[in-house]
């Protein structure tokens, strides 16, 4: 993903000398040639998060568009209030990307597990809240921010997911296809799209059918597909690399109740309100922590059997 | 004729205790602390335009002690940037002057602030956007000295020091008190020169009521970022608050805002 990403700064900063990228001093192996190609565009502003998104809005109020980047909690929750009241309070076109999102850096342990962002940030009013699935999603999520009216949070993570390209049109609040299927629906944010579409092969053989639709954009979130869910299939379940306190699950929970539906078809999967404790590579922790296909599956067979 | 900063400061304060006095609001003691300085600011320093607010090559002003953003609103009125009948809104239910400064809605004011700890990282912005824009003007960021507890402010020094950020000027109000107790008692910011000159700034001390010393200060050029240290009193100018803490947060009320009124119009501070 963080390839796509780079892919898309690349032509944002070539299309406009305004686009500046700004990194707290991660990136490493990362940023080199672009700092060499855009040198007037490019700031490590060191390992100062506060800073970095105090200086982001200081340039966004200037008119540059800026993207400012770090790994897993840093450039979020490292400075909310400066996220809070400098960047959204002021409605600047800035755009943060986070990368190692969910269990990414598995093994380095809690505090570079990003497990809350998602709905911490999803919390604050102004902010678009985006979690590709795959690379060709997170290439285009970065191009679509650029131009989106704002604060913006892009969380890419180490999945990796041929995309199947269902559809090839990326739209900011509107779920994409990954999987045709009229049993029950996987909805999935950020590359955890692979748990899920691993899980719906597998419910193929007991009989049921899945649909799975990325929502890579968590704010604004997409109703029409959750309308569509709900319609088609026999129910939703959701699942996220975050806690499912606030994030996806609520986000789908709450348009359950604003459109009177029935919230017993619906089934959240994620983080269960707690900090991740053990370490691990990414799959192995989806698993410890009952989101990886299994979990998932079995969820589903509970449920919707 | 354009009025003069001392009689602007005056009027700064009286605006400010009439606000604070209507709307039952806080830190009337931290814009006496000020009022010197945004009339230094607003009557010679910056290169402004009242009826074009967002005129390209303004000079940026930002509060970064948000709470005494009664005397921004009331520098701002005086200066032509709204009308003064405005400011009696201020702290009203409905209003948009809210008891820290805001932005939205109230021309002239760039950046809405009340935590602190925010304006000298937005300021940085600022001022690299104007150097790689190569646009001459300045962007002032008016601080207090508790605020210095703030550890952003420290990551903001190291930034504008190493990327030459000679367009930005930072003033602290050195009145040496702060929410609860002074600053030495709190967290001690002494030698403050020292360290400011350590994290690679150019500093200039001044008596912060000395409309001259500010001015000359606030003028000097130099290579690196500026910090004008203005040595201030908590409650300049009305004698019953100068240097207590309890008018941080005390509103004057009846006799005891009289008297304040009759000391500002009796005396030219």
């Amino acid at each position: 993903m963080r390839n796509a990403v780079m892919d898309s700064l690349y032509q944002l900063a070539t299309d406009n000398s305004d686009v500046m990228l700004l990194t707290a001093d991660l990136g490493f192996g990362v940023f080199e040639d672009f700092s060499l190609r855009f040198p007037d565009q490019y700031l490590n502003v060191g390992v100062a998060e506060q800073n970095m998104m105090g200086i982001a809005s200081g340039l966004a109020m200037e008119g540059k568009t800026v993207f400012t980047y770090s790994i897993g909690n840093f450039p979020t929750l490292r400075c909310l209030e400066q996220i809070r009241n400098d960047a959204c309070y002021h409605e600047l076109n800035i755009n943060i990307i986070a990368s190692g999102g969910g269990f990414s850096y598995g093994g380095l342990g809690m505090s570079h597990h990003a497990t809350e962002d998602l709905s911490i940030m999803r919390a604050l009013p102004g902010v678009t809240v985006l979690a590709p699935s795959s690379a060709w999603e997170a290439g285009m999520g970065v191009i679509a921010l650029a131009d989106y009216p704002g604060v913006g949070y892009l969380r890419i993570d180490k999945s990796i997911i041929e995309d199947p390209l269902l559809e090839s049109e990326f739209q900011i609040g509107k779920a994409r296809k990954l999987r045709e299927g009229d049993a029950v629906t996987i909805i999935s944010t950020g590359g955890i799209a692979v748990e899920a579409i691993k899980a719906a092969e597998e419910l193929k053989d007991v009989g049921l059918d899945c649909r799975v639709l990325s929502m890579h954009t968590i704010k604004p979130i997409d109703v029409q597909a959750i309308c569509d869910a709900f319609c088609d299939t026999k129910g939703i379940v959701t699942v996220e690399e975050n806690t499912i306190i606030g994030g996806l699950g609520s986000a789908i929970a709450e348009v359950c109740i604003d459109m009177k539906f029935d919230v017993k078809r619906v089934v959240r999967i994620g983080m269960n309100d707690r900090y991740s404790s053990v370490v691990g590579g990414q799959e192995y922790l989806r698993g410890y922590y009952e989101m990886d296909k299994f979990a998932i599956s079995s969820k589903i067979q509970n449920y919707f059997l | 004729m354009k009025m003069g900063t001392n009689e602007l400061a005056r009027r700064i304060r009286l605006h400010s205790l009439r606000m604070v006095n209507s709307g039952g609001s806080s830190h009337i003691g931290s814009v006496l602390s000020i009022a010197d300085i945004l009339a230094v600011l607003y009557g010679r320093i910056l290169n402004i335009r009242p009826n074009d607010p967002k005129w390209d090559l303004r000079d940026r002003f930002i509060l970064s002690k948000g709470h005494a953003g009664a005397g921004v609103y009331a520098a701002l009125a005086e200066v032509g940037f709204f009308d003064i009948s405005l400011l009696k809104n201020h702290y009203q239910d409905g209003s948009i002057f809210s008891g820290h400064v805001s932005h939205k809605g109230v021309p002239g004011v760039e950046v809405s602030t009340g935590s602190l700890g925010h304006g000298l990282p937005i300021g940085c912005g600022m001022a690299f956007a104007a150097k790689i824009d190569n646009k001459s003007h300045k962007v002032f960021v008016l601080m207090s000295d508790g605020e210095l507890d703030e550890g952003s402010n420290w990551e903001a020094m190291m930034f504008s020091a190493h990327h030459d950020l000679n367009n930005l000027i930072a003033i602290i109000d050195s009145n040496g008190l702060q929410s609860m107790d002074t600053t030495e008692a709190t967290l001690s910011l002494e030698p403050l020169v020292d360290k400011l000159r350590a994290f690679g700034w150019h500093v200039e001390e001044v008596d912060g009521h000395s409309h001259d010393d500010l001015a000359k200060a606030l003028c000097v050029r130099s290579d690196k970022p500026t910090v004008v240290i203005a040595n201030t009193v908590k409650g300049k100018g009305v004698s019953y608050m100068e240097n207590q803490i309890a008018w941080h947060y005390k509103t004057p009320k009846d006799e005891l805002f009289d008297q304040a009124i009759q000391e500002l119009m009796s005396n030219s501070v």
